[in-house]
């Protein structure tokens, strides 16, 4: 697949300007740390979302902030593009290579430089994986709420650059709601720091501005995050029914009732199969849907909410209940639900990962709808979401091999997201816009909305080179003015970028 | 006094009032910190806001946002306000949809209209109103939040949507109307604490929380800070989920430290004993809030020269015994939450400026050694003369660039806010 023209401003990133950038991370790294083999090249095409690949002209490997901000430098001052990259395991193209640019990927920079249980705050570096931040909490008796399905290999930066969150941020927010300070590398190559360890640092929130603006913005190279109290009881319930409404009624219901579980994750009848067939979780016979409700707090309440969870799901339909007792059950609940993206390949030879947002009571009337837009194309769509914050997650199923499979899968997808954006909602919740998305994000907002947004960019990143071609489809070039631009971008006129 | 209005010519004048439907002099009691606008614009609705700001960025004026007038003087003083915006006619609570628990209401809806609405459905906007009458759009300018933020965060954890007006009269979304939304930048976190120099807010939406059916405050009196900082700390470290740790504390190094348990009756009981074990045998459980319940410990109703000096002090948790400490010695009074790091100081209004001004230098010192900050909310005008009412901001130079891509002319509320911007 082609990806758009990326250069942007920046089209004038030469040869000799990747050569100067090679030059500069051989006098400051160790050899390995710069890659510029065209074999060693192509390890970093893509992120998790294969389907794109583009590779770089360069891929650096700092191993401290200092590095890291004299490389941003040197791109800067020779205008080269570049993208920052943690563990690759983005689903957008968030962090897509650009073929003229450099890559900087922080999984060096892996130090967890602090926890301080005291304060409830742990210094990360980027290249930190989420759950290690957990482990190194969790003796304190603390943990990192934000959890992404892919949290044992996922890092910490893209998290930040992603605003990923994962099963718990119903009831403990976003990674955003957990990121208080960070060190901050501009486009400019100059280290600033945004927020801090206390809260509420005087002057424009830039910090909220840089969490989940998909590296366009710059590049975090240490984070300070909030650690969360590990809670007195927790109580891991599978749920299974006969049907995604009753499974979307129990969910509605308990919300209703005035209960935030810590989790209510939905997988349907698709989804089960191919959790079992790759983990062998042992998930309720004859399910059309289950719900994985995770409850936790002070133990006299969670036995409250318990019982009245039992109770709302039982009036609603569920023919199968089962408490997890012990660790090793709570993480094979848990393992059925986690591995279920990567579990679909064992049913569908490719898939589709879509990650819509709707508002939680338009639930069964997009089901619905996606059950249909199934059923008359004939492309199998596999459900597993967040089902208390309305964060779906479709696996559209297809074969590549056949003469068109990937095209009708990409029109299912796509009209997915048309459902909800229809429904209010938003066309990522977690996955980010990245390069897969951008096309979505004029049906989402409109040109004004978007030249807005821009206004952002350009404060930070004026020569359009940090992480240039994702989030946007026609980046304004910084400079015109806002708000009167309704010709043809002059990227488009010139033929060096395509309109989506 | 200062009035700013050099620009407002006659032409000027009927590009405003033709923008909107009711606009007036500036008059006694329209007056930003001691700044009195030319004109006053008060829309009916956001295409009259757009109006407003298209004709002033026609004739070079500028405008200063204002909800409910609520909290004016914070800041600085603005160096012109030839407009002053008044919002307060957008009013309407826009959507409560109970449900899917959110609510979008318009800027200059109060708070506690807001939290009327969605009250009935059981649910509230998890913001404590520290300053009574307070517009949503204010309490978005001015960053504002009280004791339960320790459970529920404060606006940038509750903003989901955003809808603002730019300095050129463009009108802008950002989010949306979903708890859950990564789609392009968070626009609505600039805006927030932006003291009304980034861009007009028109309406917001904000994520709720249901209503607790439970609560008690668990509270106990303390004389000295290290005791206030070790109580805390045992708080916060325990299992008991505090929906907020406060304290209260005088110059004479007394107070109390007070938690408040919220949740289903049987728990709340349970963990409000729990609590009370920490604190001490005398410590007193109750359902009713402490006296100064969640407002500021200085007189909001004081104005000019007879205001205390009002700072908002931020450190980490383990530095609280120090931030109180250094407040006894600089004779300010503290309320504020010992659970999230954020407390609020009153220096009496009689003190010269100087001595002040040292005052404020202590309690600079003492928060940054604590990762903090502590910021001159409001003071009379010879104290912010005498002070740096912001304190050191880092990262300045890339919010003046935020500015000048926002409002390049400088137009809002010019001087307001940190850096001069």
């Amino acid at each position: 697949m082609t990806t758009q023209a990326t250069g942007a401003a920046t089209g004038t990133a030469t040869r000799t300007g990747i050569d100067a950038v090679a030059a500069r991370a051989r006098e400051l790294l160790p050899a390995a740390g710069v890659i510029t083999d065209r074999a060693q090249l192509r390890t970093y095409e893509c992120d998790g979302l294969a389907h794109y690949r583009v590779t770089p002209a360069l891929v650096v490997v700092p191993e401290d902030a200092a590095q890291l901000a004299a490389i941003v430098r040197t791109c800067a001052e020779h205008g080269v593009p570049f993208v920052a990259r943690g563990s690759g395991t983005g689903l957008s193209g968030g962090a897509l290579p650009h073929a003229e640019g450099v890559l900087v990927v922080t999984s060096r920079m892996r130090a967890i430089t602090d926890v301080r249980r005291a304060d409830q705050r742990a210094v990360v570096e980027p290249g930190v994986i989420n759950l290690d931040v957990t482990r190194a909490a969790t003796p304190h008796g603390y943990y990192y709420a934000p959890d992404p399905s892919s949290q044992q290999i996922c890092s910490i930066g893209g998290n930040v650059a992603e605003n990923s969150g994962g099963a718990h941020c119903l009831k403990y927010g976003f990674t955003t709601n957990h990121v208080l300070g960070a060190d901050f590398v501009t486009p400019q190559g100059d280290t600033v720091a945004l927020g801090g360890a206390a809260p509420d640092s005087p002057g424009y929130d830039l910090l909220g501005a840089v969490v989940g603006s998909e590296g366009t913005l710059g590049v975090v190279t240490s984070t300070t995050v909030r650690l969360v109290r590990l809670p007195e009881e927790v109580r891991t319930i599978l749920v299974g029914f006969e049907t995604t409404d009753q499974a979307g009624a129990a969910t509605s219901a308990i919300i209703s009732a005035g209960i935030v579980p810590a989790a209510i994750e939905m997988m349907d009848a698709l989804a089960i199969e191919a959790a079992e067939a790759a983990v062998h979780c042992n998930y309720p016979d004859g399910a059309g849907a289950v719900l994985v409700i995770e409850l936790d707090g002070a133990a006299v309440e969670v036995e409250q909410e318990y019982a009245e969870v039992a109770r709302l799901c039982e009036e609603n339909g569920s023919f199968e209940q089962r408490l997890a007792t012990d660790p090793a059950e709570r993480a094979l609940i848990w393992k059925g639900r986690k591995s279920a993206f990567a579990a679909v390949g064992r049913i569908s030879p490719d898939y589709i990962v879509q990650d819509g947002v709707i508002p939680r009571t338009a639930l069964p009337e997009v089901l619905k709808a996606i059950a249909d837009l199934s059923r008359e194309s004939g492309v199998r769509v596999a459900n597993v979401f967040h089902a208390g914050d309305g964060n779906l997650h479709p696996l559209v199923l297809f074969d590549d091999a056949v003469e068109g499979a990937g095209d009708a899968a990409e029109k299912v997808s796509g009209a997915i997201l048309d459902l909800c954006i229809e429904h209010g909602g938003s066309i990522t919740g977690e996955h980010g816009v990245g390069m897969d998305k951008a096309k979505y994000m004029p049906r989402m907002y409109t040109d004004d909305d978007l030249d807005t947004m821009q206004l952002v960019r350009c404060a930070f990143d004026p020569q359009n080179i940090s992480n240039p071609g994702k989030v946007f489809p026609t980046p304004r070039l910084c400079g015109e003015v806002p708000g009167r631009k309704k010709a043809a971008h002059p990227l488009q006129q010139a033929g060096l970028a395509e309109v989506f | 006094m200062g009035t700013g209005t050099d620009t407002l010519t006659a032409t000027a004048r009927e590009a405003v009032a033709s923008a909107c439907a009711q606009v007036r002099d500036g008059g006694d009691g329209d007056e930003v910190d001691g700044v009195r606008p030319g004109l006053v614009a008060r829309p009916a609705d956001t295409d009259q806001v757009a109006e407003v700001l298209r004709a002033a960025a026609a004739h070079g004026l500028t405008v200063v946002p204002r909800g409910r007038g609520t909290k004016l003087s914070w800041g600085t003083a603005p160096r012109s306000a030839d407009v002053l915006l008044d919002v307060s006619g957008l009013d309407r609570v826009l959507e409560h949809a109970a449900g899917d628990l959110i609510v979008a209401t318009q800027a200059g809806a109060r708070l506690a209209d807001v939290q009327q609405v969605v009250g009935e459905g059981g649910q509230w906007l998890a913001l404590d109103e520290t300053v009574p009458g307070a517009s949503i759009g204010g309490t978005l300018a001015a960053n504002t939040s009280g004791p339960r933020r320790v459970a529920t965060g404060t606006a940038r954890d509750l903003l989901i949507g955003v809808t603002v007006v730019r300095a050129d009269g463009v009108v802008a979304k950002a989010g949306g109307k979903v708890v859950k939304n990564v789609a392009g930048y968070d626009l609505g976190k600039l805006v927030i604490g932006s003291a009304g120099t980034l861009a007009v807010v028109v309406d917001a939406t904000f994520r709720l929380h249901p209503v607790a059916p439970a609560r008690r405050w668990v509270t106990v009196a303390v004389d000295d800070a290290a005791r206030a900082g070790a109580l805390s700390q045992d708080v916060v470290h325990a299992q008991v989920v505090p929906s907020a740790v406060e304290v209260d504390w005088t110059p004479a190094g007394d107070g109390s430290v007070s938690v408040l348990l919220e949740g289903r009756e049987d728990g709340v009981v349970a963990r409000a004993d729990a609590v009370r074990r920490l604190l001490g045998d005398a410590a007193t459980v109750g359902t009713d809030a402490p006296a100064a319940g969640a407002t500021y410990p200085w007189d909001l109703t004081a104005t000019g020269d007879l205001r205390a000096t009002a700072l908002k002090l931020t450190f980490v948790l383990s530095g609280l015994t120090d931030v109180l400490a250094a407040a006894g010695a600089a004779g300010a009074s503290v309320r504020g939450s010992a659970g999230a790091g954020v407390a609020y100081a009153a220096l009496p209004s009689d003190r010269p400026a100087e001595e002040v001004a040292a005052a404020v230098d202590r309690l600079r010192a003492a928060c940054a050694s604590h990762g903090g900050t502590a910021v001159v909310v409001d003071a009379p005008a010879a104290v912010k003369a005498a002070v740096d009412v912001w304190g050191p901001v880092p990262a300045l130079d890339l919010m003046r660039r935020v500015k000048d891509q926002f409002d390049p002319d400088h137009r809002l509320s010019p001087g307001r806010y940190v850096g001069g911007i």
